[in-house]
């Protein structure tokens, strides 16, 4: 492989859904370096070790399983003309923009005009759930089980316990089935399954027993899991297993755009954007699921495209604007995005989005100067989407949920 | 040396327990001459005691005045700093604040300068609220005034015991895995220890086997003069991002029990916020309790307000060998050349260094020397702190595999190498990181999985064949 470019147009931090787009479309409009950095040892973002459908809808009009998904993708870009690095981590971010990078050949540093990060989300950890009790092997999140399912061809467990049930959880049992698991049970702490119908039918259809408003009280045994003690409604419940897959509760990976002085909005963990992909430095730029837990392959790819779009834009006459502030007021809502609303160039997000932290019901609305320029009644639940349309005009707006009692 | 009737079987010095402790005293004993054997039962060193404390190199400024802990923490400390780079181990000089919160606190601290001179650490430094702030701005403002101990600092609590031991083995010591002592005898010159189906023989026995000390002492000597009390403390470490909301360790000012809840940086770029002190009579496990895990969040985050928007990314707990005494526990068993190195319970890996001398001269007053050898080892371990150069940063690393802790290819293949190489996933996380950071395995397991099929005792996952 030839080095690494000292100097390019654009650098994109992490080859995945958002990513790819983002350099097969920064290429389309004739920029003439880009350049994708990814960490892992080929392109294609989580969707790689995803064997199974649905993706490409929107990208390729097909439903597709991720893998091949992930490898068209990857093509697009490369056809375009992206110069694509796999095994190659960014490791900080400094102004100018520039990044230091390592792989194989060591440190490198490289200077761009703009630089894209779209390094993705990621689900939370049994350490950041505090879930208690011992700490055997055979505790999972989803994206592990499925790299060492799909990637290693390994089976880490025979009859695991899933905690969660959003879209991922269902992802979780799909991956089990494929390499002969059995789970014996899904736990939810909330009232309701998280994810919609159909997935949501999956435990019943295969016969898994599933348990509402419960949740992990602890975990037991020294080399590998033994059991799971669960805090019902009606109280504890041992459950013999060999395994704990942790699902869900998504949060962007924005460590490195943390650390490299991006304001990072604390409601969505990501980075603060515009509604052209602007992060709060100049010349960062950010797309795909670092943006908010968590969107589907399909909608991160729309918004690589559509920020890649904004930075051709910029490449040619810098934005000035730092735009209008887009705030929440307290409430049952956990974020909105983007956080600010440009008027420099037609918007790359061009819509509010919103998700709750609980089931409510009120008037969702947006204010500006405490005046409603926008409002209707609605009911929400967890890890749905909520939208928005952008106001017009350039003034800062809250976003407002009246709960009913 | 040995004598030449012996078998491959006899040793001068049998070290019981491979915890810190066991590893700083094999390499006393190995870098002094002796032919030393280290047996540890579990699958790996550190799997005790040693397995999860808070990496605070302590000045001993807070120790009981006159006792055997304090000569050996002070001695510890002393020692660790003079071969530190010569064993290529971190040192991070962040100092110490000891914060007072209460006017009770306030009032105490003049009382804990004069015991911290009177361990011969003379240079602690009263400072105001305003000081203090002015140092560590990121502190809650309710604070009332602190001192500063500029001695406290940060080790990597895994790579020291790695490096005493490997200077061990470079001077000849052998380390057995999965050996557990059961039993022995001891006929007037040497005794036999009885492990799972076969038997060693040593001049000398040194019980290091921490929260077990006193029961390898019933098995071997027959009576014990302390009982082990396990003292659990748990931990929550911070991502990253949270390391600079402090460059200090800030401590509490301690209790009667404990140090308190210790706000501090770690080697490797983290902030930590443990141990509780809960007593249990379970000396395996030390289990992780949700409520006390928010409860430390809670009060880091009284400490450090910011810490609020800062994530978790991994919890542990230890369990310290505590017992009915306050000071250590080390009876030189005279006449049956046997030595218990006992209730090390929350200084152990300061003092290790400091213990394992102590223990030597004790032995070597009861007439044991050795000949010494003409020149000293010092084998380097891998660095994987952020005090110095990591392997990513130079060429032909093999790649980055754990992304969050950035551990490469070369680093991992090399702790899996030779006689101290690791044989479970924990083993390979103390002396890598690998899976230690925020996602937690989300990225590297399937990497780590392939990596170690062949290596691990109990692998990560069995290998799918599709049937
Ligand atoms: C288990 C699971 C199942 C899913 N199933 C579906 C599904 O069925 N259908 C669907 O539409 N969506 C699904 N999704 C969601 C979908 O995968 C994501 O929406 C999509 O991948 C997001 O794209 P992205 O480009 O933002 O991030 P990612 O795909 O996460 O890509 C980010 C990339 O950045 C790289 N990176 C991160 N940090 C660095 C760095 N410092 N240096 C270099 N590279 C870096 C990462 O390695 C990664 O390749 C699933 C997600 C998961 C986890
Ligand atoms: C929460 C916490 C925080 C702490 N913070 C600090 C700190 O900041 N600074 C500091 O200096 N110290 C600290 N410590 C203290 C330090 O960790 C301990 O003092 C030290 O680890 C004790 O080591 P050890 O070798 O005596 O015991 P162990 O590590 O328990 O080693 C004993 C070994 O013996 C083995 N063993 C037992 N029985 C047998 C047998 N029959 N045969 C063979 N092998 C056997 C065990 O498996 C074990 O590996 C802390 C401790 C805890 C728990």
């Amino acid at each position: 492989m030839t080095r690494l470019p000292a100097e390019v147009d654009v650098a994109i931090i992490g080859g995945g859904p958002a990513g790819l787009s983002a350099a097969a479309e920064l290429k389309r409009l004739g920029v003439a370096s880009v350049l994708v950095l990814e960490r892992d040892s080929e392109a294609g973002g989580v969707p790689r070790l995803c064997g199974h459908s649905p993706f490409g809808f929107r990208e390729f009009h097909r439903p597709m399983f991720g893998p091949a998904f992930a490898r068209a993708l990857v093509a697009r870009a490369r056809e375009a003309g992206a110069d694509i690095r796999p095994a190659t981590t960014v490791t900080s971010l400094g102004p100018g923009p520039r990044l230091t990078v390592t792989s194989d050949e060591g440190v490198a540093e490289i200077a761009a005009r703009a630089v894209l990060v779209a390094t993705g989300a990621r689900e939370a950890s049994r350490a950041e759930r505090l879930i208690g009790g011992s700490k055997p092997g055979g505790v999972m999140v989803t994206g592990a089980l499925q790299g060492l399912v799909y990637g290693a061809g390994a089976r880490p467990f025979r009859r695991p316990l899933i905690l969660g049930t959003e879209l991922v959880s269902f992802s979780a049992i799909l991956t089990c089935r494929h390499a002969s698991i059995r789970p014996v049970a899904m736990v939810e702490p909330s009232e309701r399954i998280v994810a919609r119908a159909p997935s949501g039918l999956l435990p019943q259809v295969l016969g898994i027993p599933l348990y509402l408003a419960t949740d992990i009280a602890e975990i037991r045994g020294g080399e590998r899991v033994e059991a799971v003690v669960l805090a019902t409604a009606t109280g504890d419940v041992t459950i013999e297993t060999d395994g704990v897959v942790v699902t869900g509760r998504f949060r962007p990976e924005s460590t490195l755009a943390r650390l490299g002085g991006l304001e990072i909005d604390t409601h969505t963990g990501g980075p603060s954007v515009d509604t052209c992909g602007r992060s709060s430095e100049p010349g960062f730029y950010a797309a795909g699921n670092i943006l908010r837990p968590v969107e589907t392959a399909g909608r991160c790819w729309e918004e690589g495209r559509a920020v890649a779009r904004a930075i051709a834009r910029d490449l040619a006459a810098p934005a000035a604007d730092r735009g209008a502030t887009v705030t929440l007021a307290e409430g049952p809502l956990r974020y909105v995005m983007p956080q600010r609303l440009s008027s420099d160039g037609p918007p790359a997000l061009n819509e509010l989005q919103l998700r709750a932290d609980r089931p409510a019901r009120g008037r969702l609305s947006l204010r500006a100067e405490g005046r409603e320029i926008l409002g209707h009644k609605v009911s929400v639940r967890p890890e749905r989407r909520i939208r928005i349309p952008l106001p017009a005009g350039n003034y800062p707006v809250q976003v407002v949920f009246e709960e009913e009692p | 040396m040995v004598q030449s009737q012996g078998t491959r079987q006899r040793y001068d010095v049998a070290v019981i327990g491979a915890g810190v402790i066991g590893c700083a005293t094999a390499r006393r004993y190995a870098i002094a001459g002796a032919r030393v054997l280290l047996l540890e039962k579990a699958a790996d060193i550190l799997d005790g005691a040693s397995k999860g404390n808070s990496a605070i190199l302590h000045t001993g400024f807070d120790a009981p005045p006159g006792s055997v802990e304090a000569a050996c923490v002070a001695e510890g400390y002393r020692e660790y700093l003079d071969i530190r780079e010569k064993l290529g181990l971190p040192l991070l000089r962040t100092g110490a604040l000891v914060i007072a919160w209460t006017d009770e606190q306030e009032a105490a601290l003049p009382e804990l300068i004069d015991q911290a001179r009177a361990n011969g650490v003379d240079d602690v430094q009263m400072l105001s609220r305003q000081e203090t702030l002015s140092r560590e701005p990121g502190l809650a403002p309710t604070l009332r005034a602190s001192f500063r101990v500029p001695g406290e600092s940060i080790i990597d609590p895994w790579s020291a015991p790695l490096a005493y031991l490997g200077q061990a083995l470079a001077h000849g010591a052998e380390l057995r895995r999965n050996s557990e002592v059961l039993g022995g005898r001891f006929d007037g010159e040497e005794w036999e220890l009885r492990l799972a189906g076969e038997s060693v023989r040593a001049r000398l026995v040194i019980n290091a086997a921490g929260l077990f000390a006193d029961e390898v002492d019933l098995a071997l000597i027959g009576t014990r003069d302390f009982t082990t009390r396990p003292r659990k403390g748990q931990f929550v470490v911070y991502d990253k991002p949270a390391a600079a909301l402090a460059s200090h360790i800030l401590l509490p000012v301690p209790t009667k029990i404990t140090k308190g809840v210790v706000v501090c940086p770690t080697a490797f770029g983290n902030l930590l916020v443990g141990p509780t002190a809960e007593d249990q009579t379970d000396r395996r496990t030390a289990r992780l309790v949700p409520e006390a895990l928010a409860a430390l969040r809670r009060r880091g985050e009284e400490i450090l307000p910011a810490l609020k928007e800062h994530t978790v990314t991994a919890i542990y707990a230890g369990l310290r060998p505590a017992t009915e005494f306050k000071d250590y526990c080390i009876r030189s068993h005279e006449g049956l050349n046997y030595v218990t190195i006992g209730g090390i319970r929350s200084t152990g890996l300061t003092s290790a260094l400091g213990t394992a001398s102590y223990v030597f001269g004790l032995t070597e007053a009861a007439g044991f020397g050795f000949d010494a050898p003409d020149e000293i080892a010092w084998p380097n371990v891998a660095n994987i702190s952020e005090a110095g150069e990591r392997d990513w940063q130079r060429p032909g690393n093999g790649g980055v595999v754990c992304q969050c802790e950035l551990v490469t290819r070369r680093e991992i293949e090399a702790a899996l190498e030779g006689p101290l190489g690791a044989r479970s996933l924990a083993g390979l996380k103390r002396r890598t990181r690998v899976t230690m950071g925020r996602c937690q395995g989300f990225h590297c397991s399937a990497r780590l999985a392939k990596m170690t099929r062949d290596v691990f005792d109990t692998p990560m996952a069995e290998r799918l064949d599709h049937d």
